[in-house]
């Protein structure tokens, strides 16, 4: 007996799908692992798994426009004589001059500044164009110390010890030959044209121990007078928190794994750390066991987009947020203008991800000279200015609609969830119930 | 001669009376007694004052040093004089963890020993270690100079990078990347000059070997990841 098999559509493993299939051939073809900017691009339960509930006949809202809502912000309130006060509660996470072109350093401080809110200096040191542009300016202390000095501690407005990030919690840095600039290379003190390796740990010190003592060190350098950060990637929020408050800081800096990078294995970027929505928690738990919250400011990151993943972030007890990616795209990295650029170097607009190639057509994450002069930086500037507005905006449209009068009256009680995975790392309750797994011994 | 005794007051006002010296002060010459192994001792100084320290210290003593002349007449903790960008900073004694860290400019001179790390992470700092020094000395070290009168342990100058590192003795084990290179003139001189200036007087630079980076790591290369 014979039949005639009808057609059936080829099926593709989920297991070995294109990308995965893709990735073999690569490494087959090349023998090296692939390094990339930007941060996991795996889906995770996030924000977008969170509701506000908005008020009812328990709660009532704000009026918008005539009913203030305020969004400022002091950080660096436990020991530092001179605190941080923002407008918003939106920062701008640590990006170097190296991985970032000298107008995009530019144009991120004019942004901020704009908003009234602060940049971030990254590893390399701080130049003159960023400090000039930023009116508030974080200068983070990273393992490699490349530009470091105490002048610039000095004219810094708090310092951020970086001991991980979200992308790498554990990982250290790789800044590839190709965008080593002879100014570059002059600020790390290193040959111009090599690639530079970031060490992972700092030289001069190990554990929460020595760590009081570096920051015992830095007050006493600043006269006390910077806010000192602590920032660590999204590993173990609870202890490193709790070691971070121990060992004195006033800030901490919690980045999940949705943070981006300027260059780093792939597989580091989408195998390490955890996603910002279950770090939160923890983080605030450990400050709220100390009787540190609120005392010690809590900077989040790591996929923030939105007002609502602002509010959400602030509402699940964060003090305040911090941008990386998303300041980025509204510089213009990754715009569709460039699509003819973005294939020719076999990518899309919205895709590339090469930023330590230093072949940026937006001219954003590039020390090419011709490349980075497409971005104006003032008109760059206004419309990271822009976005930080509209975010705000969002922000307190969402708060007043829970009745909140400032940014930080939002509750984890505002918030329902709409996956057990958000209930259970949020421990927030799963829509229409008031259960979340984990609570009550479930 | 100002003079603080840190049985009796806070670090606090010794670090401050250093940072706020006016230009052209002429008290430039501080006296600091019974450190008590005291972390952050003298850490930040901007100017060029002179300060003697009668004891011991903890953490990082003479921390990003900008112009100061430090001696601490005892030893010195982790971190002696790191980040230091101009001076000089002498140890009487012995010294930890870490000496002359990420240091930019200025000289180090080290009495006693140095432990592990010395020199980690060099920027331009010259270092002189009269005795021996501890494993993984001048790991990724960019720039500058060590000089060590006594041994090397193990894995000296991995990763190193262009700082160049003098050996009278012996070394345990070269670090990856790290190779012994030929001592010549010009070297010779740049070694005399170093041991002028640290006021070493029983050393010439015939008897030391000089190690540097072999540069096989300077851009990454998959065949070289049995290195790493």
């Amino acid at each position: 007996m014979s039949y005639h098999n009808p057609y059936t559509p080829p099926r593709k493993s989920a297991t070995f799908d294109d990308a995965t299939l893709a990735e073999i051939r690569r490494a087959a073809a090349t023998g090296i692992y692939d390094i990339r900017g930007a941060g996991t691009k795996r889906k995770l339960p996030h924000f977008d798994d969170l509701l506000f509930l908005g008020a009812s006949i328990s709660r009532y809202p704000l009026e918008g426009y005539r009913e203030k809502c305020d969004t400022s912000v002091v950080l660096g309130t436990r020991f530092a004589k001179k605190p941080i006060r923002l407008k918003t509660p939106i920062t701008i996470a640590g990006m170097s001059f190296g991985a970032l072109s000298g107008n995009a350093k530019e144009a991120l401080g004019r942004g901020a500044t704009i908003a009234g809110t602060s940049t971030t200096t990254g590893d390399g040191g701080m130049t003159d164009e960023e400090r000039g542009h930023s009116e508030m300016l974080v200068y983070q202390y990273l393992p490699s110390r490349y530009g470091m000095n105490p002048r610039d501690l000095r004219r810094a407005d708090a310092i951020e010890i970086v001991i991980g990030q979200g992308a790498k919690p554990g990982g250290g840095g790789m800044l590839l030959g190709q965008k080593i600039s002879d100014r570059v290379a002059q600020m790390r003190n290193l040959p111009k044209g090599i690639d530079q390796r970031s060490a992972c740990r700092h030289p001069d010190w190990t554990g929460p121990d020595d760590l009081e003592i570096k920051i015992l060190e830095l007050r006493e350098i600043t006269d006390w007078e910077k806010p000192i950060y602590v920032k660590v990637g999204g590993s173990r929020p609870y202890y490193d928190t709790a070691l971070a408050v121990k060992a004195g800081a006033d800030v901490v800096v919690l980045d999940g794994m949705q943070g981006g990078t300027a260059a780093t294995q792939d597989v580091f970027i989408e195998n390490v750390g955890m996603p910002i929505l279950a770090c939160i928690r923890p983080a605030v738990q450990a400050l709220q066991d100390l009787g540190l919250h609120r005392s010690v400011q809590l900077i989040v990151s790591g996929g923030i987009r939105s007002g609502a993943d602002v509010a959400k972030a602030l509402a699940l007890g964060a003090d305040a947020v911090a941008i990386g990616t998303a300041a980025l795209v509204a510089l213009g990295d990754n715009d569709p203008k460039w699509e003819d650029e973005y294939q020719k170097l076999g990518t899309t607009a919205g895709a590339y991800d090469d930023w330590h190639e230093g072949k940026d057509p937006a001219g954003i994450t590039t020390q090419d000279p011709e490349l980075a002069a497409r971005l104006d930086p003032v008109a760059a500037g206004r419309r990271l200015a822009n976005y930080l507005k509209v975010m705000t905006l969002e922000a307190q449209t969402i708060a007043r609609a829970c009745g909140k009068n400032h940014l930080h009256n939002l509750e984890p009680e505002d918030l329902c969830a709409l996956t057990m995975e958000a209930a259970a790392m949020a421990q927030i309750p799963l829509a229409g119930t008031s259960w979340y797994p984990g609570k009550g011994g479930f | 001669m100002p003079t603080f005794d840190l049985s009796s007051t806070p670090l606090r006002d010794l670090n401050s009376a250093l940072h706020t010296l006016s230009k052209g002060a002429n008290d430039t010459a501080f006296d600091v007694v019974n450190p008590r192994g005291a972390h952050a001792v003298a850490v930040g100084i901007d100017a060029p004052v002179t300060v003697e320290v009668r004891g011991s210290v903890g953490y990082y003593c003479a921390g990003m040093n900008d112009g100061g002349i430090v001696t601490v007449h005892g030893s010195a903790g982790p971190g002696v004089a790191e980040n230091m960008m101009s001076g000089t900073v002498v140890i009487e004694g012995d010294a930890s963890q870490y000496a002359g860290a990420t240091g930019q400019g200025g000289l180090l001179v080290i009495k006693g020993n140095a432990a592990s790390r010395c020199g980690i992470s060099m920027k331009g700092i010259d270092i002189v270690v009269h005795g021996n020094i501890g494993h993984m000395s001048a790991f990724m070290g960019q720039s500058g100079h060590l000089v060590v009168l006594g041994d090397a342990g193990d894995a000296l100058g991995d990763s190193l990078y262009e700082a160049k590192l003098f050996v009278r003795g012996t070394v345990k084990s070269l670090g990856t990347d790290c190779i012994e290179k030929p001592m010549r003139p010009e070297h010779l001189e740049t070694l005399r000059g170093l041991l002028d200036r640290a006021g070493v007087t029983d050393a010439t630079p015939q008897e030391f070997r000089r190690y540097g980076s072999a540069r096989t790591l300077y851009t990454f290369n998959i065949d070289n990841a049995d290195a790493y």
